[in-house]
């Protein structure tokens, strides 16, 4: 067999991944994919060129809280270029006048404000039936509950309780009245091999993930509520070694997760990825 | 809260000396009755496997204790607020864990009998089954039921863990009454079981640890038996079945998209695309980065260019040609039915197999199951959470294989407003037996020719094009197996407008006339495509009113007037600049170009096979949406 027949592991998840955007792309009218410069979103964008033969034939969209790290900005201006996207920015100027912020208002609060209230405009705004995004089910038990295909009601609410059936390859094919459904080429991924494709394929990101002075960020997210973890991994290598022996959860350095008992669970059910 | 699952220290570092680790994680479904002990299980065995993160367990015994609860290893996995309320599990949960061997995802099925559909979409995810029984309280209905869902979604591999053996003294006596009945069961169902172990989840014996307690168990512990577990069988030896997805035009390239269900596709083979039997044969892949593969195998997304251009669509099975799948409307199936409103006859329903969507409906019910007593049930309806033999009739012809001859192109799901509701394996092909009176409908006619009718109106300057984008849509139509035929101004000219002339009432007569016939086609069946000069927009406006009760696309073949006098076939515009031709359009008379055509092409910029592209895209999307509103 030659290399380019290889069966291994990695390729299976991308080959399945291609097939749920590419089914994605046949099934709705109008396709979105959030991107938040992220390595699962980094990755997405590789599997979504793989699965439309170089160019992504719909929008990305990324939601700025303002609060990124300049490091991403910088990483969003030179990958739209690298990869051709089609880019839509949204701020919610509203919030930010109201003095919405990290410094007097809680986490969830302005997680709220600043993503998922924007994130709801944009979809008013250019109706899109389907958003792409980078879920991964060993992220969060609210996670693992989740499907390739997820409706979701004109409200973004998500009837977790109530989902369609998935199988034999067939999926939910068309949204609630007036909501979208959320496709999620990631699900079976885990983080690790999220990393080790990022290595294989060379996929271009963000430097924020290697360690800088014995710490680095797992899991990137608004910068006041963003914090890295002690680490010395520095390069991709070093970051895949350092997973396979970890028993940290990945989002342990994301502050908004943690407030409540149920805060994830929370966010989710209102509309938050 | 904050979990993930993630590979133990142990596990990873074995993993690193021994480079032929199974890599691909292997899928498992833990079913079995409600209370049984399916959650218990799960968190047992993340517990025993070293699979749970720094703190977790710590965690969730906290928080136990501060609502005053015992602490239950279920809870590990029920972190909704809502399941620990109700104490079961309401969803698939996928857990990963790793064992020395390999990596899996488990799936804890709910074992309520409401929540059967997530069970459903578990267990046809998974590659093997656990399936729980209690020992105290032996098989009860959900016991069954599970297994006879397990033997139609195809999942062969089996160990039943006879749980909670510590509240039966360890009886090896308990233990082998509800192995003798099971397996009985399970026999009448074509299944067996690979192993019956007996344990006690809560305690972790026989989980990963041998339990003292039951020394006369000399089998498997739980985690020896999982690791003896199969992936199932790689497809890549079967015939090619490639289900087209979409067809990409993004650029200069037309690429035929879609993934390899089974056997395997190179460039070079040859294939032919059904329902509809057009070949073409594969030219390239087209990856991206590249290099392109040389062979896209079983679960390979694939993006094909064809070297000879026919017309292909979603939903049809690209086959080799000395190994293709059935083509039919009728067949024999056995469903299980998950929708709240019961399955009944002669009512439309959405069938999805593979990429295919057509309309379909239960022609007869034989036979309706209770899954658990596996009794016959009489009734006209088919109830929720049961399963039974039908007849299926589609409107359109489908392509699909027998369940036992390629279990992948051999299943469907059936859809109801957006919704899956069902699931059913093809048993065998029937001859279609219509068996109507009377007047013959539009909508049955739709169903013999597979698509609604549909009249393309081209319209532009002699020399245009019209003509020959006209004859190149419908032979591809025509390969397609669909319904068409062309009525051609010229042609009309010559026989039924023999009496016409070229002034404007004359004209718009001909535009009269030509519409008529093409109405006559449509009402046949027929994909009519007129080419007619029709110069005037009221004329043009009077035939799409008449023609309304059919789609109607107006294709405006465009070129400048002086590149048509240029190519001038017919040496028309010579003749007509010599004054030897009164009343030319162009020329002597006027064009009005239409303002809002369904299609605009200008022939002067784009390629033949583009203008015919553009043609049958419209037309494709016009037939999709009327395709919503037949009838049977």
């Amino acid at each position: 067999m030659s290399r380019n027949a290889q069966n291994d592991h990695l390729t299976r998840l991308e080959q399945t991944s291609i097939h749920v955007f590419r089914e994605a792309f046949a099934n709705f009218r109008s396709v979105c994919m959030p991107w938040s410069m992220g390595k699962d979103s980094n990755v997405l964008i590789w599997l979504a060129r793989k699965a439309f033969c170089g160019k992504i034939p719909f929008p990305l969209l990324h939601i700025d809280t303002t609060y990124e790290f300049p490091e991403m900005y910088e990483f969003r201006e030179k990958a739209k270029v690298i990869h051709g996207i089609d880019l839509i920015v949204r701020v919610n100027e509203d919030a930010i006048r109201r003095g919405i912020g990290y410094a007097t208002h809680d986490p969830v609060t302005v997680t709220h404000e600043l993503k998922t209230v924007p994130f709801k405009a944009a979809i008013d705004e250019f109706k899109w039936d389907a958003l792409v995004t980078g879920i991964r089910r060993d992220e969060d038990p609210t996670r693992a509950k989740e499907r390739w295909f997820s409706p979701r009601s004109a409200e973004g609410n998500w009837d977790y309780k109530d989902q369609p059936p998935e199988f034999w390859g067939q999926f939910a094919s068309s949204a609630p009245e007036g909501g979208h459904v959320r496709v999620q080429p990631l699900l079976e991924w885990t983080e690790l091999d999220i990393w080790e494709y990022i290595r294989r394929e060379n996929i271009p990101n963000p430097t924020l993930y290697f360690a800088r002075n014995g710490k680095r960020f797992r899991s990137l997210g608004c910068h006041p509520i963003t914090h890295p973890v002690d680490s010395p991994a520095s390069n991709i290598d070093e970051v895949i070694e350092e997973l396979k022996l970890t028993k940290i959860s990945e989002r342990a350095g994301r502050a908004q997760d943690h407030v409540g008992r149920n805060s994830m669970q929370e966010l989710r059910a209102k509309g938050f990825m | 809260m904050s979990t993930a699952f993630h590979s133990n220290p142990a596990a990873a570092q074995a993993a690193n000396k021994a480079a032929a680790e199974d890599q691909r994680k292997m899928h498992v479904v833990v079913v079995g009755h409600v209370d049984h002990g399916k959650s218990t299980f799960v968190g047992r065995l993340l517990n025993d496997t070293d699979s749970l993160p720094n703190g977790k367990i710590e965690q969730v015994r906290k928080n136990c204790a501060a609502e005053g609860m015992e602490f239950e290893y279920a809870f590990l996995l029920d972190a909704l607020i809502e399941e620990q309320e109700q104490n079961i599990t309401i969803d698939t949960t996928r857990i990963f864990f790793r064992t020395q061997q390999r990596a899996y995802a488990i799936i804890d099925a709910p074992g309520h009998k409401e929540f059967l559909k997530n069970m459903v979409t578990g267990a046809a995810s998974a590659s093997a089954a656990l399936l729980l029984i209690d020992a105290k309280e032996g098989v009860m209905d959900q016991s069954r039921r599970h297994a006879f869902l397990l033997s139609l979604l195809g999942v062969k591999q089996l160990v039943v863990l006879v749980n909670k053996m510590d509240l039966v003294e360890h009886s090896q006596a308990t233990y082998e009454k509800i192995r003798t009945e099971y397996a009985a069961f399970l026999k009448s169902l074509g299944l067996t079981a690979v192993h019956f172990i007996p344990i006690a989840a809560k305690h972790g014996e026989n989980i990963v640890q041998r339990s003292a307690k039951m020394p006369w168990w000399t089998g498997p512990t739980v985690t020896e038996a999982l690791d003896a577990f199969r992936h199932e069988d790689d497809l890549t030896g079967l015939p090619l079945r490639l289900p087209v997805s979409d067809i990409y035009r993004f650029d200069h390239r037309r690429i035929v998209a879609g993934r390899v269900e089974a056997g395997a596709i190179r460039p070079g083979d040859e294939l032919i695309f059904q329902p509809g039997g057009r070949r073409s044969t594969v030219r390239t892949f087209e990856d991206w980065p590249g290099p392109s593969r040389e062979v896209v195998g079983t679960g390979g997304s694939a993006s094909v260019t064809l070297s000879e251009q026919i017309f292909v669509e979603r939903g049809q099975v690209a086959a080799h040609p000395s190994n293709q799948p059935r083509v039919g409307r009728e067949f024999r199936a056995r469903i299980f039915w998950l929708g709240k409103e019961p399955l009944v006859p002669n009512k439309t329903y959405k069938l999805r197999l593979l990429t295919q969507n057509v309309e379909a409906v239960i022609a007869k019910i034989e036979k309706i199951t209770d899954a658990s007593t596996l009794e016959s049930i009489q009734a006209n309806s088919v109830p929720r959470d049961s399963i039974c033999e039908v007849i299926v009739r589609t409107t359109r012809p489908v392509a699909f294989d027998l369940h036992h001859e390629c279990a992948i192109t051999g299943r469907f799901a059936l859809e109801e407003a957006g919704r899956i509701h069902g699931g059913g394996i093809i048993l065998d092909a029937r001859k279609e037996q219509d068996v109507r009176e009377g007047k013959v409908t539009a909508a049955e006619r739709s169903a013999r020719s597979g698509h609604a009718p549909a009249v393309l109106w081209f319209t532009g300057l002699s020399g245009s094009g019209k003509s020959t984008i006209a004859e190149l849509v419908e032979r591809r139509l025509f390969d397609a197996g669909r319904q068409v035929f062309r009525v051609d101004g010229d042609d009309l000219r010559t026989a039924l407008n023999r009496d016409l002339g070229f002034s404007a009432a004359d004209r718009a007569e001909s535009v009269r006339r030509a519409s008529a016939v093409a109405g006559l086609f449509a009402n046949a069946g027929h994909i009519s495509l007129v080419t007619l000069i029709a110069p005037l927009a009221a004329d043009r406006a009077k035939a799409r009113a008449a023609l309304s009760n059919h789609a109607f696309i107006e294709v405006f073949v465009d070129a400048p007037l002086d590149v048509c006098e240029q190519r001038d076939v017919k040496g028309l515009y010579a003749k007509a600049r010599r004054g030897e031709i009164a009343e030319f359009t162009g020329i002597s008379s006027p064009y009005e170009a239409p303002e809002s055509p369904e299609v605009h092409i200008r022939t002067d910029k784009l390629t033949t096979d583009q203008a015919v592209d553009l043609v049958l895209d419209a037309l494709d999307k016009v037939l999709r949406s009327k395709a919503e509103d037949w009838e049977v």
